[in-house]
């Protein structure tokens, strides 16, 4: 968990997950001093000035969500270079499948690595994981049930977890791209082990599948933009559910990924 | 690295992926009509008689993704209506669970919209034979994996953050359908984010903007090739 409080103590400090009005932007920026707040104007300066809605993340608040965004990634990749490493785990039949999601989670450790450091900052050290999470999961490794109920498990989160940092790089287009393009990978990484566990490849209410409840907390939401989505359509409020992700700040999905970093 | 070599980094990775080629021909074999999309794409930017423009900025871009929506509801509604050749029940079922999303998802953006809505549009789907299930799985994954690039190229154009968070929990959604049918057409694959969509290299999806040509076609030249009732998106990128 020690690897954990710097993003604790980020979010105390407000620095994530605030989304700022334009005015705090510009006292924060006028707090900092003119330099500084230049300084921490990340690449697409024009785009963002342009844009009146949004305020420009700086370049610490950016790379403090992608050391984040990092630390998730490492705990798939090294997950899944686990499982494949572990003979007779994974049913042979699927080996290209978790061949396809551990390539990408490498893939996007390396992304990851190189945006936080031409951003100036600096990676994060990949921590030490627990996949048994102090003893709840022993059997990760030798049950390819429960591995792909935490394939399942991680992939969710991980969507849910991308899902919730999008407003907050919306002053950094390039960026919210990246954030963006890994989001819709993770889904298509969870809706392929969620069908293979033998669910439906999207998320019916809040239903668990077996898994940890309080990973879907929050799924069963039918209000969108202020709308009661069940109002203006003919579908169920079940298909309404399916037909929308939601996402979690940061505290929920560091509580829920806690017990397996060390 | 500099920012803007990481700029032009991401631009290179985002937008013009290695294997395009490979995407792209795939969206054409199911997409059909490619004369119709060359007749659409040469409309964009004046909107003429019979063109409908989805409009500017936010507006605008919630009225591109509420047309790509009317196209999928109205292709899954006609799938379901009455189903290829032989299906069995667990494709049914893929294909009656994703034809609600997208009602959900249209009836929506519709909603929110409000008078700001581009009206119901009409269909044009005689390049698919809903007989056979090899046109109807191939057209319903090229409709899907465009509609993630679509949603994922305009995330970052959207000035609200409510609109942006919108279109965050759809695109998953849209993500989750393009695994499934590719896992229904080529099961225990890779296919299900294959490298024809995700760039090994990085792991990335692919974003498009409406007009952007890179590689071939458009998605407004996409989405017209299903269409009798044209779009332009003339004041998007």
């Amino acid at each position: 968990m020690k690897a954990l409080k710097i993003f604790e103590e980020a979010y105390e400090q407000g620095v994530i997950e605030k989304n700022f009005s334009r005015r705090e932007a510009l006292a924060r920026g006028l707090g900092l001093g003119l330099k500084t707040a230049l300084a921490a104007v990340p690449f697409g300066l024009l785009d963002a000035l342009g844009n009146k809605a949004q305020a420009t993340p700086s370049n610490p608040d950016i790379v403090k969500i992608l050391n984040y965004a990092l630390t998730l990634e490492y705990l798939e990749d090294t997950f899944y270079k686990t499982g494949l490493a572990t003979s007779g785990l994974i049913a042979a039949g699927d080996m290209k499948i978790f061949m396809q999601i551990s390539k990408h989670e490498t893939a996007h450790v390396a992304l990851l690595k190189t945006t936080i450091t031409a951003l100036g900052g600096t990676p994060v050290a990949e921590p030490v994981f627990d996949f048994t999470a102090g003893g709840k999961f022993p059997d990760v490794f030798t049950s390819y049930q429960r591995f792909m109920g935490l394939s399942a498990a991680f992939e969710d989160l991980g969507v849910r977890a991308y899902k919730g940092q999008t407003v907050n790089l919306a002053g950094a287009k390039d960026v919210l791209a990246v954030a963006l393009n890994i989001h819709s990978v993770e889904a298509r990484h969870a809706s392929e082990v969620r069908r293979l566990r033998g669910s439906k490849g999207w998320i019916n209410f809040a239903e668990a599948d077996g898994l940890p409840g309080f990973i879907y907390d929050g799924e069963e939401n039918v209000i969108q933009l202020g709308i009661d989505v069940t109002t203006v359509t003919t579908v169920s409020i079940g298909a309404v559910t399916q037909a929308f992700d939601e996402p979690l700040s940061m505290p929920p999905v560091l509580q829920i990924a806690g017990p397996f970093i060390i | 690295m500099k920012e803007q070599k990481l700029h032009d980094y991401l631009q290179e990775r985002l937008y013009k992926p290695i294997r395009r080629k490979r995407f792209l021909r795939s969206i054409a074999v199911a997409g059909g009509s490619f004369m119709l999309g060359l007749t659409a794409c040469r409309k964009e930017g004046q909107p003429g008689s019979g063109v409908i423009d989805v409009g500017s900025a936010d507006i605008g871009i919630l009225n591109f993704a509420y047309a790509l929506e009317q196209i999928e509801a109205a292709f899954y509604t006609k799938a379901n209506a009455s189903y290829y050749h032989n299906a069995p029940l667990s494709e049914k079922q893929v294909l009656f669970d994703i034809m609600h999303h997208e009602v959900a998802h249209r009836d929506f953006l519709k909603a929110a919209l409000g008078s700001n809505a581009i009206g119901d549009l009409q269909f044009d789907f005689s390049s698919v034979d809903f007989t056979t299930r090899d046109s109807v799985l191939k057209t319903s994954k090229a409709l899907e994996d465009t509609g993630v690039s679509a949603y994922n190229g305009v995330g970052p154009l959207l000035q609200s953050a409510d609109y942006l968070k919108i279109a965050a929990k759809i695109v998953s959604v849209e993500a989750r359908h393009a695994a499934a049918i590719r896992d229904i057409l080529n099961p225990r694959s890779a296919d299900f984010a294959g490298d024809d969509v995700v760039d090994p290299a990085t792991g990335l999806d692919f974003s498009r903007t409406p007009n952007s040509t890179t590689g071939g076609q458009s998605i407004v030249a996409i989405a017209n090739s299903y269409l009798l009732t044209k779009i332009s998106a003339s004041k998007l990128p």
